[in-house]
């Protein structure tokens, strides 16, 4: 079935009663989804701790081959864009579209700085010979100066590229997302009365950096 | 609203592309019946290949293997095991008659996300192409486990499969997080939780579950995954990784996901006693407050799959009390049944005769469950066919019969005719004795210590194996009876009323088959799911 009617200027599927009913309904929808999301970081956390109390002095050495300046300006970037999302909400909310679009623009354009710098992390360690698991170089290590101490270390950077990779996943997916309803904000489909998909990916994003708030310190502050 | 004509679902819109297409909640039902019917065809000659290998051991006085060898026999294995789990039981009741009826049952239009119930189809479908052509890659040879580090250093396709069953866990996510949402606001006027049907409650349950518990396996088989091509070193002992952490990974997923495939086949069961005892259904709180407290405790068991695997004592004393526990709202469900039958006027027909085979088989299952529970006597099972038999009395002789019998119970409302009961009950008495031929001499061949997975077996095990293999015919003439039924039901059978079997729940206030918004109507509902007499 996919017939729908305009109550209040706002198109309302025919199994819904009203615009709250279709609004508060995908909202836990979304909501439900994020739950999945963090049960999923929540596999990964769970081994982390697990080899962390087995390992400590191998996530204290691990870490610090981490900038953790650059993970310092990481998560002020990732904090500044869930304000701007914010805002990309509360604009349409209070019927500024335009400025609406501005807010989900910058939002983008911090997502995209976040990966550029974490680009140059991955390559740093890349060119250092620091991959995952039984990747890991200890020759070329040595080269650069920084011989391997503990004999497991590739698995903290297992742990390293798996959690951050998959975070870092999900912020080309929001980016994506946010672009998308960018656009559709742009044409005009969103007013005070309906901008469900923008909050829908504003709570993503949200969720995303709050990832990224315990994945800083326990990757790069640990030891 | 725009109410059309009066014609059911399945004449609203014609062709073919129209189905696939479609963002009717029993369109999409339909699309999952046809699809898991034939993964269920394949997974069950899978069965028989097995069971044909062990008619009798590779002795030089036999004909010898009918699979090429050990390899051969490994993959079939691993096949039967991920399609039956995967693509079967798992979306079987919730993907099939879940999406046709819990909307129905609560008085809905739709469920509350159709784009995104149709897109799990697509989802599902690719997942199951994906698993399907690892078996014309290499074929894979771990068991539906992929426990590491076997699964590690194989040669065949594991990542595939993985990624296969990654994408599987993804559609049944988003199932369970429309069914979800579907439950909470798209309830009829006055349909309070507790005027649910039970099978609605089941469905229910099932689906937090499914929300809950598959992102865990999701992340597991990502990590499974990273490890076979980076060897991030996690599950691999060599880099420091531990592979007992696969398997507690693995089973805090799979063990719920045990009840992700029974709960829904209990809901049918108080659908199908309740229907045909024409009595109301004794205990409705208790049987949907049980299904919760099924849901609840099976987070915190994976730990009794795990017995023999070095985990600590104390945890292994925990799990087995713990799983004891489960026994509890199992027995709750099953004595509720019992009395609803008390005094009922029972009527004999196909579906009951499913639910009643359901009990019977199901208490076996279940008891032989509380005996593997036991960590002392578990060293003994773990592994024989003890637990081959124990999981196939559950599995097979619970949800499977569910299916069947709950499939019999709606097919006049799916399709809009009647089956003919006659081979319908004659499927019955095949599968049912076929089943029992099959798998009770299994809990004797573990009892005398014959270990699973293997494709040849000492001498002494062979008359009860020969038993066996003759039982899987049987079960397999049943089938094809079943099969028979629903052809001829849906060529010829006769048309079929709005509510043949003089059922109280909404789905039988409405025309057979539904038309495409499901009540003329908006329901109002006054009173419990089962005011019979």
């Amino acid at each position: 079935m996919s017939t729908s009617r305009l109550i209040n200027g706002v198109e309302v599927a025919s199994h819904f009663r009203d615009v709250n009913h279709q609004y508060s309904s995908n909202k836990e929808g979304i909501w439900l989804f994020m739950v999945t999301e963090i049960l999923m970081f929540g596999g990964l956390f769970v081994g982390y701790i697990i080899f962390h109390s087995l390992y400590p002095e191998m996530f204290a050495e691990g870490a610090s081959y981490l900038d953790w300046k650059m993970g310092f300006v990481n998560t002020l970037v990732l904090i500044f864009s869930s304000f701007t999302m914010a805002l990309g909400i509360y604009y349409n909310q209070v019927g500024q579209p335009k400025r609406a679009t501005w807010a989900l623009a910058i939002t983008v354009l911090c997502g995209a700085i976040f990966m550029v710098i974490k680009y140059f992390e991955y390559t740093h360690k890349f060119h250092m010979g620091i991959f995952p698991g039984r990747l890991i170089n200890p020759e070329m290590m040595a080269e650069h100066g920084h011989p391997m101490q503990h004999a497991n270390l590739g698995m903290y950077f297992g742990f390293y590229y798996c959690m951050s990779g998959l975070h870092g996943i999900h912020v080309l997916i929001g980016m994506g997302l946010i672009t998308w309803v960018m656009i559709r904000n742009i044409k005009g489909e969103f007013n005070p009365k309906y901008y469900t998909p923008i909050e829908g990916v504003g709570i993503f994003w949200h969720i995303v950096d709050l990832i990224w708030i315990f994945l800083f310190p326990l990757l790069y502050l640990v030891g | 609203m725009g109410h059309s004509s009066g014609k059911s679902y399945i004449y609203e819109e014609p062709g073919l592309k129209s189905w696939f297409t479609s963002l009717d909640h029993k369109r999409i039902a339909i699309l999952y019946f046809v699809a898991v019917m034939f993964f269920f065809l394949v997974g069950g000659i899978m069965a028989l290949l097995l069971r044909l290998e062990l008619f009798a051991p590779n002795t030089s006085a036999n004909v010898g293997q009918i699979l090429k060898n050990g390899d051969a026999y490994n993959q079939v294995l691993t096949y039967h095991g991920a399609i039956m789990v995967f693509m079967v039981i798992i979306p079987g009741i919730p993907a099939i008659l879940g999406n046709f009826f819990l909307p129905l049952q609560i008085g809905a239009k739709d469920v509350a996300f159709p784009r995104l119930n149709l897109m799990s189809w697509y989802v599902f479908m690719l997942g199951a192409s994906l698993a399907v052509a690892t078996f014309f890659a290499s074929k894979i040879d771990t068991g539906w486990t992929f426990y590491t580090p076997y699964s590690i250093r194989t040669g065949s396709s594991v990542v595939m499969m993985v990624v296969a069953a990654f994408i599987m866990g993804m559609s049944s996510i988003l199932t369970g997080l429309n069914f979800i949402v579907t439950v909470h606001r798209l309830r009829a006027p006055g349909m309070t939780m507790f005027r649910m049907p039970l099978f609605t409650w089941a469905i229910y349950s099932t689906a937090v579950l499914q929300v809950l518990a598959t992102p865990v396996l999701g992340i597991t088989l990502l990590l499974l995954m990273m490890e076979r091509v980076f060897g991030v070193g996690i599950f691999d002992p060599k880099l420091g990784g531990d592979p007992v952490l696969f398997q507690h990974f693995f089973w805090f997923y799979s063990h719920p996901a045990v009840y992700i495939m029974i709960l829904p086949a209990m809901g049918v069961i108080s659908e199908l006693i309740t229907t045909y005892s024409k009595k109301t259904i004794f205990g409705y709180t208790a049987i949907a407050l049980s299904s919760i407290g099924i849901a609840a405790v099976s987070f915190f068991v994976w730990g009794h799959h795990m017995f023999v695997s070095g985990q600590s004592e104390l945890a292994g004393v925990l799990f087995s009390f713990i799983t004891m526990l489960v026994g509890v709202p199992t027995a709750i469900k099953m004595f509720n049944w019992l009395a609803t039958l008390y005094k009922g006027s029972i009527t004999f027909s196909a579906p009951m005769l499913y639910a009643l085979g359901f009990m019977f088989l199901f208490a076996i299952g279940g008891v032989t469950g509380i005996i593997l529970a036991v960590t002392a006597v578990d060293v003994h099972f773990h592994d024989t066919y003890f637990v081959v038999a124990h999981f196939h009395y559950v599995m097979v002789g619970g949800t499977l019969m569910a299916i069947m019998g709950g499939f019999y119970h709606w097919f006049p409302k799916m399709f809009g005719k009647m089956y003919n009961e006659l081979t319908a009950q004659l499927s019955w008495v095949f599968i049912f004795i076929g089943f029992n031929v099959t798998f009770f001499p299994q809990f004797i061949l573990g009892a005398k210590g014959m270990p699973r997975r293997y494709f040849d077996y000492i001498p002494e095990y062979e008359q009860l194996n020969k038993i066996s293999t003759v039982g899987s015919w049987l079960i397999g003439i049943g089938f094809l009876f079943g099969l028979y039924t629903i052809i001829r039901g849906l060529t010829s059978g006769a048309k079929a009323p709005p509510n043949p079997w003089g059922s109280k729940t909404l789905e039988w206030q409405t025309e057979s088959p539904p038309t495409m918004h499901n009540f003329d109507h908006d329901p109002i509902v006054t009173a419990g799911p089962y005011e019979y007499k």
